[in-house]
């Protein structure tokens, strides 16, 4: 079974492959840009899922470790010279000016800069309960932007970065995206997921039975905010400019919207959310746009996309609240079942 | 029967404000012993297991365990050193599988850690299905080996409170807490739970601190006991001597039913 498995994941790692080398040639740029936006907020569902799914910590700051990832991801890329030309309200600090690094050790570091904050602000606002770390992170969050905007010689202020490398194509994205899957299909697995999913059910239980629940917390929130940094640093050379606006907590609430409508604690519910709900962005583009029935005319109302978003997941948390998937996973034993049950109908 | 203590407290006293919930308790429990800790609703007995596990920082004495103190020592590090518990209101990881729950006790004793089962390294691979043989023989003890993969949160009373049993087991303790472990029960079940109590023991080599309101399960199983009332140690002995206790007596069923007998 375990060879099989491993048979059948490599199989849809090729057919994967196989579709983006397809899409590379006979689909748009437009199309392209929305498989690349999958593959990253696949990624960023991942990251939050594993923190407040798998291992119940509410956490709002995942804008915050966006932003750091793809303010050092971009430091690292742009080249010399553009930096030269962008930094236009104070010059930057040498180190930043010299600083440079290829695409993957680029991203790389954003990760780990992200998880390097996780750590940080981790230690002090993990103690806290539920709902008062949301305020807290959602608080670091902000705090993140107004750094971003209050250190020129580093980020350039509110002007942010333009031009930057778009080394983010599918192949990188969705590289990042199956090894994130398969970390977190890894570790949830393992006994450690165990224990992670232990803290969200019952702290003072894990505790009992000899868990260090603030180690093990800080653990799941670094590598949260590794993988939300990863995302963030592709997310900034996918769409070649980034500015602190862009990192408010609309962000967060995308992919926060993600996590909840795929399940809170369900790997699988995240991937297909992040496939559906990003496509659904996107073609919802439509509400925003003038509509006209008969000779009248409604008029376009921008952010009309989001307040249908909205609706839509409040009747989730209404009529579905353990989300698409609740806390079930996709197997292949499952879809070779149900598949083998319809042949064996068939055939009688 | 004076075998050594592996288990001694002094002077363990708790205050919350003005309320002592716990006065100088003093214990010293022998290796392989099953003991018992009673007294009515309040008294207190649940406190003194909060501060021997390190739920609660006593507010003064010390918990010696093993000869080493271990007194305000964080609850983790308690369980490490090889003390277990059950809760008396059955505290399981509901969303688990009954397998996991036991896999999360086994945890303390793992020696690979995430990032070894991320690689999958040979070790790591190793080591997750010697635990997870480890977990189906506890459950296979506690009599729930066909339920493995049920959700922990989904099965009957009772099955939950041995499911907690095996968790508490898995952590290999020397020294296992029960809170109230018949509550609920019929005395069937309350017949079969102190059989299962003394095999655990032998089978384990554990020595066991219980707190029961049902007194035949007491009486029947112990072979020593503190009986506490508003947080004081009223009395403590062997169940007959604390049976024709008359301040037991008293406590339990008032100074009125006292005198009228």
């Amino acid at each position: 079974m375990q060879a099989q498995r491993t048979i059948l994941n490599l199989l849809a790692a090729a057919v994967l492959g196989l579709f983006l080398w397809w899409a590379e040639g006979h689909l748009d740029g437009y199309k392209i840009q929305i498989l690349n936006l999958i593959a990253v907020n696949i990624i960023l569902a991942l990251s939050l899922n594993l923190i407040y799914g798998f291992t119940g910590m509410f956490s709002l700051g995942h804008a915050g470790f966006m932003a750091i990832g793809a303010y050092v991801c971009s430091v690292l890329i742009l080249d010399p010279a553009q930096k030269e030309m962008l930094f236009i309200l104070e010059p930057a600090y040498t180190w930043v000016q010299q600083a440079q690094a290829p695409f993957f050790v680029a991203v790389m570091a954003g990760g780990l800069a992200a998880a390097f904050f996780g750590v940080l602000v981790g230690a002090p606002l993990l103690r806290l309960g539920d709902d008062y770390l949301g305020m807290a992170t959602l608080g670091f969050a902000e705090i993140v932007r107004v750094l971003a905007i209050n250190l020129p010689r580093v980020t350039n202020g509110a002007l942010g970065f333009k031009g930057i490398p778009g080394h983010a194509n599918l192949w990188w994205n969705y590289a990042w995206c199956v090894f994130t899957l398969f970390f977190v299909v890894r570790l949830v697995a393992s006994n450690s997921g165990n224990v992670f999913k232990a803290i969200r059910d019952d702290e003072s239980a894990a505790k009992a039975m000899g868990i260090d629940v603030f180690r093990h917390k800080l653990l799941s929130f670094s590598l949260g905010a590794f993988f939300a940094g990863v995302g963030g640093a592709l997310l900034g050379s996918l769409v070649a400019t980034i500015d602190p606006k862009m990192f408010n907590f609309v962000l967060t609430f995308n992919v926060l919207m993600i996590v909840v409508t795929g399940g809170l604690g369900s790997i699988t519910g995240s991937v297909v959310a992040g496939v559906v709900i990003t496509i659904l962005l996107e073609w919802l583009r439509v509400v925003e746009n003038p509509l006209f029935i008969g000779d009248w005319e409604l008029p376009g109302i921008p952010g009309m996309r989001m307040v249908v978003f909205s609706l839509a997941l409040i009747c989730i948390i209404l009529f579905r609240r353990e989300g698409f998937m609740g806390k079930r996973e996709f197997n292949w034993g499952w879809l070779l079942r149900s598949l083998g049950n319809k042949a064996g109908r068939h055939g009688s | 029967m004076e075998a050594e203590a592996i288990l001694t407290t002094r002077n363990l006293t708790m205050r919350f404000g003005g309320l002592t919930a716990v006065s100088a308790f003093n214990a010293a429990i022998p290796r392989g012993s099953i003991v018992g800790l009673i007294g009515p609703n309040g008294a207190g007995k649940t406190t003194c297991f909060n501060m021997i596990t390190g739920f609660y920082q006593p507010s003064e004495g010390q918990v010696h365990f093993k000869g080493r103190d271990i007194t305000g020592t964080p609850p983790h590090k308690v369980c490490h050193s090889g003390i277990a518990r059950t809760f008396q209101n059955i505290r399981l990881f509901g969303n688990g599988t009954v397998l996991e729950n036991v896999m999360v006790g086994c945890h303390v004793r793992q020696a690979t850690g995430w990032w070894q089962a991320v690689l999958g390294l040979p070790s790591s691979r190793k080591e997750a299905r010697a635990l997870m043989e480890k977990s189906r023989e506890l459950l296979a003890v506690v009599d729930l080996g066909d339920l493995a993969d049920e959700k922990a949160g989904a099965l009957p009373y009772g099955a939950q409170r041995r499911l907690e049993i095996a968790r508490a087991l898995a952590t290999e303790p020397a020294f296992l807490l029960l809170d109230e472990p018949a509550a609920g029960m019929n005395p069937n079940e309350t017949q079969e739970l102190m059989g299962f109590v003394r095999d655990i023991r032998r089978r384990f080599d554990l020595t066991i601190l219980l707190i029961e309101h049902d007194m035949k399960v007491v009486m029947g199983i112990c072979e020593h006991i503190w009986v506490l009332d508003y947080g004081v140690t009223i009395a403590e002995g062997c169940p007959e001597a604390i049976r024709a206790n008359p301040k037991v007596i008293e406590a339990y069923l008032g100074e009125e039913a006292v005198g009228h007998a």
